[in-house]
């Protein structure tokens, strides 16, 4: 798929684009998104356990814990801290991409560096102890923004339209996909963003796409690749306001089980339409192309997209639950 | 119309609400005749299945006459007489060509969701949380029915509507479980949980032929039922050890087969119990597995250990040496109904079952928030409850 991405750059010929999101290709067709994935993954899982692991110590053994860092009197308050870095912790674990509980982490650092601060001002006995300890938060500290920081970078270059990819498994031949994906006003009837594809002849096409709030974007697209029962690729024609690129690959299955689709699309704009094109792709693109694959599925197998948008409900609020985490 | 709607954590409420309308071509529209409360509805009641919403209708035990087709429905017509199964099945994909129905890969508008949370998506389920579809329930006066030709079992012969209703779920539910047991003559099995599905598997087991069922409950109606009607050797866990019991009961080797059909919310004593409601209660665990637990642990080497009983996430604490280092082989699953349905029927007709004999109360559909309520605590003896709309 990536060699397919090479040989079509629709975005490349047309200069500088600006692209939703910030993420960039890497020769090998790995954005820095996911090189950088790894690290920060490992940095706050670590942060993650650590919480546990002090939070246990703190509600534990407050005593233990109040003689290390020169604060004797204040097992209660330590007890209460250990409480709120298992919390911490859990929530960090549970929530690999939520930067809130991340910040959380550094919230607490304040809390205990200040706590520190107080006791350095009472007690004199203590005060290396307590010095030192409040060395090792900052340090803590310091990982901990650099993590949050991290986190929350990776949750807006989530939004980016590059690079989108998917695959199903559908229980029709490679033929027969192909067939009706190469039908281009099909594809309407299961990517939902869609609200028509005109096939104006010669490979060429015109496609509108309707964003949340009644919101058109449009653009014309030629055909790039065309390989009966294998592949389709296309691109948007210079000029459009979206530049786009897809493909589609139509391979058969192993064991005579069908299809294995894998779509690949990327999508930029250019000044007004990029706004709408964020809207469109709502904060989970890259959910939204293996949801139409879904549909896709749906349609090759049975004939039709299944729903229950219009059904009834005792609500109050028109609004359904799936509404209100989907997009 | 009116309809039984999920409010909040212990609240149902009966709404009026729009009726349904026809949404794909393969839809029906069902006017219900009987609907039931499932134990597994009292999962929903009690909030331990996550994304319901406020408002859902709720209900997957249902049955009733055919009012309206979609275009590209065939098999069904006007007037017809349905019993409605549970999950909702395309009969198209990889899993319903194998029979698997409760695995549909197409009838789960959100899928993705389920994913995120199980790995992959099972089926779509009428009544029973956005993250199995998010369809309207069968609690109702009407019901809209997708994929019509595939799930609908038509009755054509004269039984009543409460001695075919159940083959919606508990019936099937009961008997696949104990199918999965792989009964041979002279196997004893013993049945986590005496509520009605737990019923159904020691009914079933015996017609596959069980020599001996063992019933485990605390509720004493329950385990008279058990008894009573369907002739099995009940155990009180509140009287006696379940582990001490079973072993004393079959020579210290252990029952053949152990069916779960008790869930997520499970009951037990010491501090094992206690553990799990607290990590319930703080969310740290969705599931309490205590009958599992006991269940794997009872089992005969090399046996089955089948459950019914619905989970929802993950449980803590599971004997996983047992399983491994016994040669023990879990069975589960949501129950392929349409698979089961037509054979159970046969059984009904000859005669070797009245699924009828579970029910304890008859309410109308009004009074469905005090079903749940009682049903719940248990009161009045209650075993199952059906409501008429």
């Amino acid at each position: 798929m990536a060699t397919q991405w090479e040989t079509h750059p629709g975005a490349r010929t047309m200069g500088p684009l600006p692209v939703v999101g910030r993420s960039t290709l890497t020769a090998n067709g790995k954005t820095n998104r996911q090189a950088n994935t790894a690290t920060t993954d490992l940095l706050i899982n670590s942060l993650g356990w650590f919480s546990i692991g002090l939070g246990l110590a703190e509600v534990l053994a407050p005593r233990k814990v109040a003689k290390i860092t020169g604060a004797r009197k204040h097992t209660g308050l330590i007890r209460a801290f250990g409480v709120r870095e298992i919390i911490s912790g859990v929530g960090i674990l549970t929530n690999r991409r939520a930067a809130g509980w991340v910040w959380s982490r550094v919230g607490g650092d304040m809390l205990d560096l200040a706590s520190l601060g107080a006791a350095m001002t009472r007690s004199g006995r203590n005060r290396s102890k307590t010095l030192l300890s409040a060395a090792a938060v900052a340090g803590v500290t310091v990982l901990d923004i650099r993590a949050a920081q991290q986190v929350s970078a990776q949750k807006e270059e989530h939004d980016a339209l590059d690079r989108l990819e998917a695959s199903v498994i559908v229980n029709q031949s490679p033929e027969e996909c192909y067939t009706f994906w190469r039908h281009l006003e099909n594809l309407p009837r299961f990517m939902s963003y869609l609200e028509s594809v005109r096939d104006m002849g010669n490979g060429r096409s015109h496609w509108v796409a309707l964003a949340p709030g009644n919101l058109k974007l449009e653009w014309d697209a030629e055909i790039t690749e065309d390989k009966p029962g294998q592949t389709i690729a296309w691109r948007s024609l210079q000029g459009s306001e979206v530049t786009t690129t897809g493909s589609v690959e139509f391979q058969k299955a192993a064991g005579n089980r069908g299809t294995i689709v894998r779509v690949q699309m990327s999508f930029a704009a250019r000044g007004q339409a990029l706004a709408r094109l964020a809207k469109l792709a709502g904060k989970h693109p890259e959910q939204m192309v293996y949801k139409d694959l879904r549909r896709f599925k749906q349609v090759m197998e049975t004939g039709e997209v299944i729903t229950t948008e219009g059904q009834p409900a005792g609500r109050t609020s028109g609004a359904t639950w799936l509404d209100s985490i989907a997009r | 119309m009116k309809a039984n709607c999920w409010q909040s954590k212990k609240k149902m409420s009966v709404e009026t609400v729009p009726d349904p309308k026809i949404l794909n071509s393969q839809d029906a529209i069902v006017k219900i005749t009987t609907t039931a409360i499932c134990g597994s509805d009292l999962h929903l009641y009690n909030g331990f299945v996550p994304s319901m919403q406020q408002g859902d209708i709720v209900g997957h035990e249902f049955m009733g006459e055919v009012v309206e087709t979609g275009k590209s429905v065939s098999k069904l017509k006007v007037g017809d007489r349905v019993v409605v199964p549970f999950p909702i099945s395309c009969g198209k994909c990889f899993f319903c060509e194998k029979q698997m129905y409760s695995l549909c890969e197409n009838s789960n508008p959100n899928a993705w969701l389920a994913e995120k949370m199980w790995g992959h998506s099972p089926a779509g389920i009428f009544g029973y949380s956005h993250l199995l579809g998010g369809f309207a329930g069968g609690q109702a006066e009407y019901a809209r029915v997708p994929f019509a030709d595939v799930g609908p079992l038509k009755i054509e012969n004269g039984f009543t509507d409460e001695q075919v209703l159940f083959l919606s779920d508990i019936y099937p539910t009961g008997y696949m479980a104990a199918e999965a047991c792989d009964i041979k003559p002279g196997d004893t099995i013993a049945v986590w949980g005496c509520g009605p599905v737990g019923q159904f598997a020691i009914k079933s087991a015996f017609l596959l032929g069980a020599e001996r069922v063992i019933a485990i409950d605390k509720i004493p109606e329950r385990l008279r039922m058990a008894r009573e009607l369907s002739g099995a050797i009940t155990l009180n866990f509140d009287e006696v050890d379940v582990l001490e019991s079973l072993k004393e009961l079959t020579g210290g080797r252990g029952p053949d087969a152990c069916i779960d059909a008790v869930g997520m919310e499970a009951y037990g004593h010491g501090p094992v119990y206690a553990y799990d409601r607290a990590k319930q209660a703080m969310m740290l665990e969705t599931d309490r597995p205590i009958a599992l637990r006991e269940a794997i642990l009872a089992c005969r080497n090399g046996g089955v250990v089948s459950i019914a009983g619905v989970y929802g996430g993950f449980v803590d604490k599971m004997p996983f040496g047992s399983l491994m280092n016994r040669s023990l082989t879990i069975k589960t699953g949501q129950t392929h109904v349409h698979r089961y349905m037509k054979p159970l029927l046969d059984r009904v007709e000859r005669g070797e079952i009245d699924p009828s004999f579970v029910i304890t109360h008859r309410l109308k559909l009004e009074d469905a928030p005090h079903g749940y309520d009682m049903f719940n605590n248990k009161e009045n003896e209650c075993i199952k409850v059906v409501l008429k709309p």
